[in-house]
């Protein structure tokens, strides 16, 4: 059995370096140890200044995403013990500038996600006193696996049209915009349509599908993008032969 | 810049990968979706020569046969085997990746992606029966 496993850490400190560099860790291995564990151990043990973004370990906040051994991956959910013998090789997420190791800015994301509407959009809010929008199983089910996502970021990562055309709204925040547009309760496809047919909205996408492939909730980004082409798609059709209809 | 990175606490010196040229090499998915992107160029070639075809059909019964003399060299049966391997993959992963596109519902139930897959491959064969029924009839 291997007692210990080599952990290359992609490092990258603004103040001394101008390009990231590698740093290998020989880290104790543990069965239930996921890689994580292995970052806190470095952390805690072997190199206090090693950076990386983390909170609730269990696949729920979306924050410890990162590259692992040129896959994007939750390090909470990704077992050492898949990678033996190693060396685990772990580096920051594509596409994202780097701010320090393994840390990366996510504000190009968050802008965008804004930019999609992400919630429930009533053309006239109901009275308190009229109660609650009610929906039925079913229709709860029309958008459930869309709102699973938990904008962990890795499909963005993993989709080389976000890498080539930094512009595009990329797969999470198209996915949710479906998950609103697809809500019993919500009115507002045709503002988000709007920004969506717009050049770097779903058009952008020639349906690589590894996006699909790293999500670690099923959400199946590219679904979402590739169904939401088809009603787009539809869409102008109809408003092309019936120009009254569609208002 | 060569003098060293400039680093100031509120003002980070962020690194930016560049995306190399070479990227769908990286991994075996990517490399496919290249692929596949490719096969347009084989459907639109065949798309050309079926246009070259309705010429050749409408100058006469002479360069019909020096069209299908030309059909028949080497050369443009090698490139023929070629470009239909390339459609195939078109088809066939195409056809696989429409449950993505087509949610279809009966009942208030989502109907499972191999049924969707399945009736477009039934739909290829049925078409393809009927074009060979007609050409092997006479």
């Amino acid at each position: 059995m291997t007692s210990t496993v080599a952990l290359t850490v992609a490092r990258y400190r603004p103040e001394k370096e101008s390009e990231p560099t590698w740093e290998t860790y020989e880290i104790p291995f543990r069965k239930d140890w996921v890689v994580l564990d292995a970052l806190n151990h470095v952390k805690d043990r072997l190199d206090g200044s090693l950076s990386f973004r983390w909170s609730c370990r269990m696949g729920v906040c979306g924050s410890c995403g990162m590259k692992v051994n040129g896959t994007p991956k939750l390090t909470c959910a990704t077992f050492l013990s898949d990678y033996l013998p190693g060396p685990i090789r772990v580096e920051p997420l594509d596409y994202f500038p780097v701010v320090r190791d393994l840390v990366v800015d996510i504000t190009d994301f968050v802008r965008k996600l804004k930019q999609v509407k992400p919630w429930i959009i009533r053309k006239e809010e109901k009275a308190l006193d009229e109660g609650e929008y009610l929906q039925t199983p079913d229709q709860l089910d029309a958008y459930k696996q869309f709102s699973m996502c938990i904008n962990c970021m890795l499909c963005y990562s993993a989709c080389p049209i976000y890498g080539l055309e930094p512009g595009f709204i990329g797969p999470a925040a198209i996915a949710l915009a479906q998950r609103y547009n697809m809500d019993s309760r919500d009115q507002g496809a045709a503002e988000r349509l709007e920004i969506l047919s717009e050049p770097d909205g779903i058009w952008q996408c020639t349906f690589v599908g590894e996006c699909t492939k790293v999500c670690p909730k099923h959400v199946d980004p590219a679904g979402a993008i590739q169904q939401y082409k088809l009603s787009a798609a539809t869409h102008w059709v109809k408003s092309l032969l019936l120009p009254w209809g569609t208002r | 810049m060569s003098a060293g990175p400039h680093y100031t606490p509120y003002h980070p010196r962020w690194y930016r990968r560049h995306v190399s040229v070479w990227w769908w090499l990286q991994n075996r998915s990517y490399t496919r979706f290249v692929l596949r992107e490719l096969t347009s160029v084989f459907v639109a070639f065949f798309a050309v020569v079926y246009l070259w075809q309705l010429r050749a059909l409408a100058q006469g019964p002479e360069a019909y046969g020096q069209f299908l003399a030309r059909l028949k060299t080497p050369f443009f049966l090698a490139l023929d085997a070629v470009a239909f391997l390339f459609v195939l993959f078109h088809a066939i992963t195409w056809f696989n990746l429409t449950p993505k596109a087509m949610v279809v519902r009966l009942r208030g139930k989502r109907v499972p992606d191999w049924v969707v897959v399945g009736s477009n491959y039934a739909a290829w064969l049925v078409v393809s029966g009927a074009v060979a029924f007609i050409l092997l009839r006479g």
